[in-house]
């Protein structure tokens, strides 16, 4: 085979699988959607977060707005400390409510922002003081049976 | 007599044992002779070349049409068990993880030890047993700077581009599965797939498994090309020792590169 069969050859070999990487990175990964424009740090307390995971979308009116980047638990107060990035496009009020949902019954969980009516605005590296935490079902189950329970015995 | 028979047993395991640590010794200083050597690899690019065409594009049917079944058997399996749970839109999740990190890198590559790490030995051991190798030394040719590094590069450098490729296939083989045969939602198919894929920690991840199992391919089959005996047994033995061995380091390897890879955020 002369030399200038091999190389296109080659060259096609090299640019489908570069096409395949590429599609991989678009199509399948998130590279285009992730894209790291800029953005500001908010943290925020809770009591409990479910199972909230890094990276898990910060979402308001069901749009992504950030990804938690951070979660600690701080010895001291024996809460969640969870770090967000938010998009530095989007600005929320100062007494906005942060709180862990679930998206569906099995679904990922991700922290949903409860816009409120302050006209003083979030700043990089604030702390959201309220929180509502995520909704642990057993608790759910076991309250729900103990109301039943008592209302059985005041009959 | 009984003496004769553990103290002739325990030299055969002996000798068995350093045996092979020798020859590991040997391959370790190979694989530094191929770096050493492997200069005139990259300036006569052109051997290169010719060594991605003959080890690469040569394998890309068989990766291809590989790729494409495994994803849709992804699809089909996938699919009977995730609407058991009613989740059926998390199949292309399901697909595209299980390709990208696993499956994609680690078949290619076995399929690649097969097809173009056995064809390598072969033709180095043939090389060797005609005295081809011997006679380059005579023409002052280093045959590792000559013969051995060019494929040993090409390995290299074609073993990521058919491991994507065959996660691009096996990614739209679960999309014609999934959306066209068996009717997922299409949109879901695909947000579900981007919003738990990550390019760092998956694709990137998924590209560095596959050109680590790309030395290991290329330089257990140079290896064994070279180190065969010199005879029509020696060079089948040495083949069959390439796939056998190189699918049991692909498998390790990808054990370890996982464990330090995705330890679970």
């Amino acid at each position: 085979m002369n030399r200038a069969t091999l190389d296109l050859w080659v060259g096609f070999f090299v640019a489908i699988g570069l096409a395949a990487l590429l599609f991989l990175a678009l199509k399948v990964g998130n590279l285009a959607s992730s894209n790291v424009g800029e953005t500001y740090q908010l943290q925020a307390e809770f009591d409990n977060i479910g199972g909230l995971k890094i990276r898990a979308p910060v979402k308001s009116a069901g749009v992504v707005v950030g990804r938690v980047s951070d979660i600690r638990f701080d010895p001291e107060s024996y809460r969640a400390v969870v770090t967000m990035k938010m998009d530095a496009r989007y600005k929320f009020p100062r007494d906005t409510i942060l709180t862990i949902n679930t998206s569906g019954i099995l679904g990922e969980q991700y922290v949903g922002v409860e816009v409120g009516g302050d006209t003083a605005m979030l700043k990089d590296g604030d702390m959201v003081k309220k929180t509502q935490s995520a909704v642990v079902l057993e608790k759910l189950i076991s309250q729900f049976m103990f109301n039943k329970a008592q209302d059985d015995s005041k009959k | 007599m009984r003496d004769d028979f553990f103290s002739g047993g325990l030299r055969g395991l002996g000798r068995r044992v350093t045996d092979r640590v020798w020859r590991l010794g040997f391959a370790s200083r190979f694989l530094l002779a191929i770096l050493m050597y492997s200069g005139m690899a990259l300036r006569r690019f052109g051997l290169t070349i010719r060594e991605i065409y003959f080890t690469g594009v040569l394998s890309l049917i068989i990766i291809l049409v590989s790729g494409l079944f495994v994803g849709m058997v992804l699809g089909l399996q996938g699919y009977d068990t995730l609407q058991r749970y009613g989740s059926s839109e998390a199949l292309g999740i399901l697909v595209a993880l299980s390709l990208v990190r696993e499956l994609g890198p680690v078949v290619a590559a076995l399929l690649f030890a097969s097809r173009a790490g056995s064809a390598i030995t072969a033709e180095i051991g043939l090389m060797k047993a005609t005295e081809q190798l011997s006679a380059m030394e005579m023409m002052a040719v280093d045959p590792i700077a000559r013969v051995v590094a060019p494929r040993f590069w090409a390995g290299v450098i074609s073993m990521p581009m058919l491991a994507a490729l065959f996660s691009a296939l096996g990614v739209f083989g679960g999309y014609l599965v999934g959306v066209q045969l068996i009717g997922v939602d299409e949109g879901s198919f695909w947000s579900q797939m981007q919003a738990s894929v990550d390019f760092r920690e998956d694709i990137v991840n998924g590209v560095i498994k596959s050109a680590v199992f790309g030395v290991i391919i290329s330089w257990i089959a140079v290896f064994e090309g070279y180190d065969c005996e010199p005879t029509a047994e020696g060079v089948s033995g040495a083949t069959t020792r390439t796939v056998v061995t190189s699918s049991l380091a692909i498998l390790a390897a990808d054990f370890i590169l996982t464990a330090l890879m995705f330890r679970g955020a």
